[in-house]
C-alpha cells in the first residue's frame, strides 16, 4: 500500500457470528490516518456489527491491523487504551452519572490532568450546551444532547481512530445538522473517522471514501463523490 | 426504663450490622444483576476467622487491641480471598448464561462454604472471648454498652469509607459506570473483569468487618450463622431498593428497628401466642410485602431505568 498518509486501520477477512447467524462474512476495509470513511447499507447489512467487532465488543475472526499491530485478539479495554473509540449506536450514556462524570469517564485511561482539563474546555467549546448541563445526569438529556455527550466523551480519550455508529439515529433534523456540523469540524482538525450511517447522503457528504455493505459483505467501494453519483447507490440508498 | 426507646436503640445497632451485609448484596447486584446468595457465608467466615484468631492470640497473652486488630486483618484477608475466588471460579464462567444459572450456582457455593466451615471448625458454637470489659451507660431511660457503641462506630466508619470509595475515587467511578453500562465502560478503557473482582473484594471486606462485629454483638459464631443473616440482609437490600447503595443503608437500619420493635411487642400483640423468638419472621414478612407492593424498594429506580 502506498499513499501520502499512513494506513491506520487494515481489516482483512473480518467475520462475525451471532449464535448461528453470520452477520459479517469476510470483509476487507482500510482507513488512512486523517481520513473520513463511511460504511453505508441497509438495515441488517452488518454495519453496526462491523464497528462492534473493530472495537472489541463482538467476537470476530480475521485480521484487524491497527497502527501497525494486530489487535484482533485484544479485549475491548485494551483497544480503547490504544486509541480506538467507539460512539455506540444508541449513544451509551451513563444515565445516572452527571454530564461532567460522563466526560471524566471518557478520560478514564489518562493521567495528564492538564491535558484533560484542556480537552474538557475544548469539548465544552464544541458543545456549549454540555457545559450548561454539566451537573445534570446523563439520563435527563435530550437525544441530541446525549449524542453530543457521547461524541464529546469519546474525544476526551484523545482517540486516534473514532468509530461513529449511526450518529443521526432518532434525532430531530436540527440536531442531526448540528451533529454532522461537528463531525465535519472534528474531521477538519485531522481526526480519523469511520462512520456508519443509514442516512447515506449525509454520511457520504461528510466522507472522503465509502464502502457499501450488503448482507455482511462489501459490494462496492469508491470515493464519496463517485458513490453519490453512482446510479446503483442512488437507487438503493439515496432514494433517487 | 423506656422500652420503646430501648428497642429502637437495639434496632439501630442490629440494623447497622444488617446494612453492612446488605451493601455487599446490593453492590454485586448493581453490577452483575446477580443475587450472590453466598454472601451470608462470607460474613460467617469473617466471624469464624475473627473469633478463632482472637481466642488464639488472647490465650497466648497478646494485648487485646493488638489481638482485635489481628483478628480483623485475618478476617478481611480470608473473606476477600474467598469472595474474589468465588467470583472467578463460580460466577465469571456464567456471566453470559441465563440468569437462573448463576443464581443456582450461588446457592451451591453457599452450601459448599457452609460445609467447609463445618468440617474445619466443627458443629459447636465458638464463643467470642470476653476480652472487652462491658460498661453500661444510661441514655434517656435506655441503656447502651461500650461494646455496642464500638460496634456502631466501626460500622459507621466502614460504611462511610465505602461511600467515599464509590463516590470519590477512580475505582468507584469505574464501578458506577460498569453498573450502568458494562459494554460502554469497556469502551472507556475500564477493565470490567477487574472492576467486578474489586467489587467482590470490597463487599467481602465489609462482610468480614460485619462478621467480627456480629460475633461481638451476639457473643458467638457458628458455621450455620450465615444463612439466616444473609437472607435478612438480602431482605434489607430489597427493602431499600436492590442495587442502590443508600438504599442498603436505609433498608438495613429500618429492618433492624422493625425487627427489634416487632420482637419487643409481638407477645403483647398476639396475646402471648407468639414470643420474641419469632423475631425472624419480620424480615421475611417485610420482604414479601415489598415484593408485592413496591418491588423496586424504597429508594430503587423503576426497573425500566435500569436497562
Amino acid at each position: 500500500m502506498s499513499g501520502p498518509t499512513e494506513l491506520l486501520l487494515e481489516v482483512r477477512g473480518l467475520a462475525v457470528h451471532y449464535g448461528g447467524i453470520r452477520a459479517v462474512k469476510g470483509l476487507d476495509l482500510e482507513v488512512r490516518e486523517g481520513e473520513v470513511v463511511c460504511l453505508i447499507g441497509a438495515n441488517g447489512a452488518g454495519k453496526t456489527t462491523t464497528l462492534r467487532a473493530l472495537a472489541g465488543l463482538a467476537p470476530s475472526t480475521g485480521s484487524i491491523r491497527y497502527a501497525g499491530s494486530e489487535i484482533a485478539a485484544l479485549p475491548v479495554h485494551r483497544r480503547a487504551r490504544l486509541g480506538i473509540a467507539l460512539v455506540p449506536e444508541g449513544r451509551g450514556i451513563f444515565p445516572r452519572l452527571t454530564v461532567a462524570e460522563n466526560l471524566d469517564m471518557g478520560a478514564y485511561t489518562r493521567n495528564d490532568r492538564v491535558g484533560i482539563s484542556e480537552d474538557l474546555e475544548r469539548v465544552y467549546g464544541l458543545f456549549p450546551r454540555l457545559k450548561e448541563r454539566q451537573a445534570q445526569t446523563g439520563g435527563t438529556l435530550s437525544g441530541g444532547e446525549q449524542q453530543m455527550l457521547a461524541i464529546a466523551r469519546a474525544l476526551m480519550g484523545r482517540p486516534r481512530l473514532l468509530l461513529l455508529d449511526e450518529p443521526s439515529m432518532g434525532l430531530a433534523p436540527l440536531a442531526v445538522e448540528k451533529i454532522f456540523e461537528t463531525i465535519r469540524l472534528i474531521a477538519a482538525q485531522g481526526m480519523t473517522l469511520l462512520l456508519v450511517e443509514q442516512n447515506a447522503r449525509l454520511a457520504l457528504a461528510a466522507s472522503r471514501r465509502g464502502y457499501v455493505l450488503e448482507g455482511g459483505r462489501i459490494v462496492h467501494q469508491d470515493q464519496a463523490p463517485a458513490l453519490l453519483a453512482s446510479p446503483r447507490v442512488r437507487a438503493a440508498y439515496l432514494g433517487a | 426504663m423506656d422500652v420503646l426507646l430501648q428497642q429502637i436503640l437495639n434496632g439501630l445497632i442490629l440494623g447497622s450490622l444488617y446494612a453492612m451485609v446488605a451493601l455487599g448484596y446490593t453492590m454485586v447486584y448493581g453490577i452483575l444483576e446477580l443475587i450472590n446468595f453466598a454472601h451470608g457465608e462470607i460474613v460467617m467466615l469473617g466471624a469464624m476467622v475473627a473469633v478463632s484468631v482472637l481466642a488464639l492470640l488472647t490465650a497466648l497473652g497478646v494485648p487485646v487491641p493488638l489481638a482485635l486488630l489481628a483478628a480483623l486483618t485475618a478476617a478481611v484477608a480470608v473473606c476477600v480471598a474467598t469472595g474474589v475466588l468465588v467470583e472467578r471460579v463460580a460466577y465469571r464462567p456464567l456471566r453470559n448464561a441465563p440468569r437462573l444459572a448463576p443464581l443456582i450456582t450461588a446457592i451451591g457455593v453457599s452450601i459448599v462454604l457452609q460445609n467447609l466451615a463445618m468440617i474445619f471448625w466443627g458443629r459447636q458454637y465458638l464463643s467470642f472471648p470476653p476480652v472487652l470489659d462491658i460498661q453500661i451507660y444510661e441514655f434517656a431511660g435506655a441503656t447502651i454498652t461500650n461494646v455496642q457503641i464500638l460496634i456502631v462506630a466501626v460500622a459507621a466508619v466502614t460504611m462511610g469509607g465505602l461511600l467515599l470509595l464509590v463516590q470519590r475515587t477512580r475505582l468507584g467511578r469505574a464501578m458506577r459506570a460498569t453498573a450502568q453500562n458494562r459494554e460502554v465502560a469497556g469502551l472507556m478503557g475500564v477493565d470490567v473483569n477487574r472492576v467486578i473482582a474489586a467489587t467482590f473484594a470490597v463487599g467481602s471486606a465489609l462482610a468480614a468487618v460485619a462478621g467480627l462485629l456480629i460475633a461481638a454483638y451476639y457473643g458467638i459464631a457458628h458455621y450455620n450463622m450465615g444463612f439466616i443473616l444473609g437472607l435478612k440482609a438480602f431482605s434489607a437490600a430489597v427493602l431499600g431498593g436492590i442495587g442502590n447503595i443508600p438504599g442498603a443503608l436505609l433498608g438495613g437500619l429500618l429492618l433492624g428497628v422493625i425487627e427489634s420493635l416487632g420482637a419487643g411487642y409481638i407477645g403483647d400483640l398476639t396475646g402471648g401466642f407468639l414470643g420474641s423468638h419469632y423475631q425472624d419472621i419480620f424480615a421475611f414478612f417485610i420482604l414479601i410485602l415489598v415484593l408485592i407492593f413496591r418491588p423496586s424498594g424504597l429508594l430503587g429506580e423503576r426497573v425500566a431505568d435500569r436497562a
